[in-house]
């Protein structure tokens, strides 16, 4: 039993004159635990729709999505905060880490959430946490005064901190410049290989989705797998400049 | 458990943060509660004052005034017979709250020469039924009664006419007449202006007075008046009583009862309270209309980070309790500091001198408790009411617009 489970899952969005746009259709997708998972696809394609759908900050408009054998259609909202906090973390493409707090403060955030133990020694965790990403020395430093690699890496930490069964990564190297992104992606799929926690990673970046062990193309909506560098550089239409030289 | 704690440590953590916006935000919150807390106490302790200074006139609520007259020579009824009765009736009923009371004018020989001075001859317990607190020394005592120097409680006036500024020198006076006797001042009391007076406790060892029970004779004005202290609802009642059963036990004379006490000054008392906390009503509402401005603006500029703490596991009610106790939480602060801002203003204030000429309240509230609640209840209702709103908005925010992956 793979740990999500998609079938047909389909997403349509109202548009202010009432018709019905599909943003998503037919999607079928597995990722099994510890599993390295990339989706690459142009702006507009329908990337960050599945990754709010993986992630449950949206629901589905058809199919069926089983997040470890369980159905998320009929999950109240409340469960759907809890398994959201337990099962994913999330790491975004412009970090969003939680301004004028202390890096050691933003990776203990979504501790505020647990309960017991880990509620308890949440400022601990966190700094250890720093210190596998590499930032024990500045736990201290708000936001501001870092670099955005450093940023990304407290963000990772913060997706981890409560050792999540997946990583749910949106674009992680794009707003890092192209040495950074790559000791970036390194550490983001060493740090959740370290964790068992699957990554799933939304890309455009084809040496970021180089390094997953599958990797799919979303085009109009549609998943379909791909397979080797020449098809990965088929899938977009938009080649980053900064990854032409390397998957040419 | 720790979920109730988490709420509160990310309510404070918002608060510790962003400290300059939630400092102006609740400025306003701080001067209404401030306003609402002082006015309030400032109300009690006026409050107080008003109901002292006329209860020092006209006795605690009820006091009755009992007087008798002979009716075929209009003067007061002979004072054995007086005292017999009263005696009698404070016995029969358990009254516990009596005094009795005479007007006079006395002689006193002064270093300026004798002079006529209005003289009040009082029992000790007139001066607990009437709040009366001297300035210096004591008040009237039971044990004065068998001295033979009678005790004076005198006003400043009267102390200034003896020479003397305080009791340090234990002052006496010649009280003129058919018998002089030297009286001593055992008190001072802050009243009468500049006009000299005098209280005498009713009867004492060495005065010529002491059988007449402070009775009728020269120099008085009218009978002496029986004061009794009943409840107020039962004042009625007590009064017929009173009447019949004296008019009994004096035969041949006319009793007048009647009340003495200020029965206006309650609803008085009770407009200016209402008065007042309109006016710190209002000012609260304007100040938490700050504070409700400040939360919206906020909890819009915030709409990606409540995304963000949703990707976390946040609840919606989690969210909710957040951002309301937030605004409890800084308001509560708020009205913490107003609070202790207004006690020591209050304290500090010379309220005695302003409200009640120097002479101390009988009965000092102090800072009045529920000033201090009220100032607390007021803020953090401020602070949910004003907080209520933009939890709201921050619980109805689309997540996946918020985060924008």
């Amino acid at each position: 039993m793979s740990l999500l489970h998609l079938r047909g899952v389909g997403r349509e969005v109202r548009l202010p004159d009432g018709s019905l746009l599909p943003v998503l259709t037919g999607v079928d997708l597995d990722v099994a635990a510890g599993e390295h998972v990339a989706v690459v696809g142009r702006s507009g394609s329908g990337k960050s729709t599945l990754l709010n759908l993986l992630g449950l900050l949206d629901t589905p408009t058809a199919g069926s999505y089983l997040l470890d054998g369980e159905p998320t259609d009929r999950l109240r909202a409340r469960r759907r905060a809890r398994l959201r906090g337990e099962v994913f973390g999330f790491v975004f493409q412009q970090f969003n880490l939680l301004p004028r707090r202390t890096a050691a403060e933003n990776v203990a955030a979504p501790l505020l959430y647990a309960r017991g133990r880990d509620y308890l020694l949440r400022r601990r965790t966190a700094r250890e946490m720093l210190d596998r990403v590499g930032l024990g020395a500045r736990a201290d430093q708000v936001p501001e005064r870092l670099s955005g690699g450093e940023q990304q890496r407290v963000a990772i930490a913060r997706a981890l901190v409560r050792s999540p069964r997946v990583v749910l990564a949106d674009e992680p190297t794009g707003a890092l410049d192209v040495e950074t992104g790559a000791q970036v992606m390194a550490l983001l799929a060493r740090a959740a290989a370290e964790n068992g926690a699957a990554l799933v990673t939304i890309t455009h970046d084809l040496s970021v989705a180089a390094l997953a062990d599958r990797r799919f193309r979303l085009d109009a909506g549609r998943l379909t797998p791909l397979d080797g560098g020449a098809a990965l550089d088929a899938a977009t239409a938009h080649r980053d400049p900064r990854t032409a030289g390397r998957t040419a | 458990m720790t979920g109730l704690l988490g709420a509160f440590a990310e309510a404070w953590d918002e608060v510790r943060v962003h400290k300059a916006r939630v400092v102006l935000s609740l400025v306003g919150v701080f001067l209404a509660v401030f306003a609402l807390t002082t006015v309030t106490a400032l109300g009690a302790i006026v409050a107080q004052s008003q109901q002292e200074q006329a209860e020092r006139w006209g006795g605690r609520p009820a006091t009755l005034a009992v007087t008798a007259f002979d009716t075929t020579t209009g003067a007061g009824v002979d004072a054995a017979r007086w005292d017999a009765a009263v005696a009698g009736l404070v016995d029969r009923y358990g009254i516990t709250g009596s005094a009795t009371v005479s007007y006079a004018d006395g002689l006193y020989r002064l270093p300026g020469g004798t002079q006529t001075v209005q003289t009040t001859r009082v029992s000790p317990s007139y001066g607990p039924l009437h709040r009366i607190r001297p300035v210096h020394g004591r008040w009237l005592r039971e044990g004065d009664r068998a001295s033979l120097s009678p005790a004076l409680v005198v006003n400043e006036a009267f102390l200034s006419l003896l020479g003397h500024s305080d009791l340090s020198a234990r002052p006496t006076v010649v009280i003129g007449g058919p018998q002089p006797v030297t009286a001593t001042v055992v008190g001072v009391v802050r009243e009468g202006f500049d006009q000299p007076l005098v209280y005498r406790v009713d009867r004492s060892g060495g005065d010529a007075a002491a059988a007449s029970g402070g009775g009728p004779g020269p120099g008085f004005y009218g009978p002496p008046t029986l004061e009794l202290w009943v409840p107020p609802g039962q004042a009625d009642a007590v009064m017929a009583t009173v009447r019949n059963d004296l008019a009994l036990s004096l035969p041949g004379s006319q009793v007048d009862v009647y009340r003495t006490d200020d029965q206006g000054i309650g609803d008085s008392i009770s407009t200016l309270r209402t008065a007042i906390r309109g006016a710190g009503v209002v000012a609260l509402v304007l100040g938490g209309l700050g504070v409700l401005n400040v939360g919206l603006v906020t909890v819009r500029q915030r709409i990606r980070e409540i995304g963000v703490r949703r990707s976390f596991g946040a609840s919606s009610a989690r969210i909710f309790s957040a951002v309301m106790l937030e605004s409890v939480c800084a308001t509560a602060l708020a009205g913490v500091a107003a609070v202790a801002a207004a006690v020591l203003l209050v304290r500090n204030l010379p309220l005695t001198e302003w409200l009640a000429d120097g002479v101390p309240l009988a009965d000092d509230p102090g800072f009045p408790f529920e000033a201090a609640v009220e100032g607390m209840v007021a803020a953090t209702a401020v602070g949910a009411l004003a907080g209520l709103l933009p939890a709201v908005i921050a619980v109805r925010a689309r997540v996946i617009d918020a985060i924008r992956f």
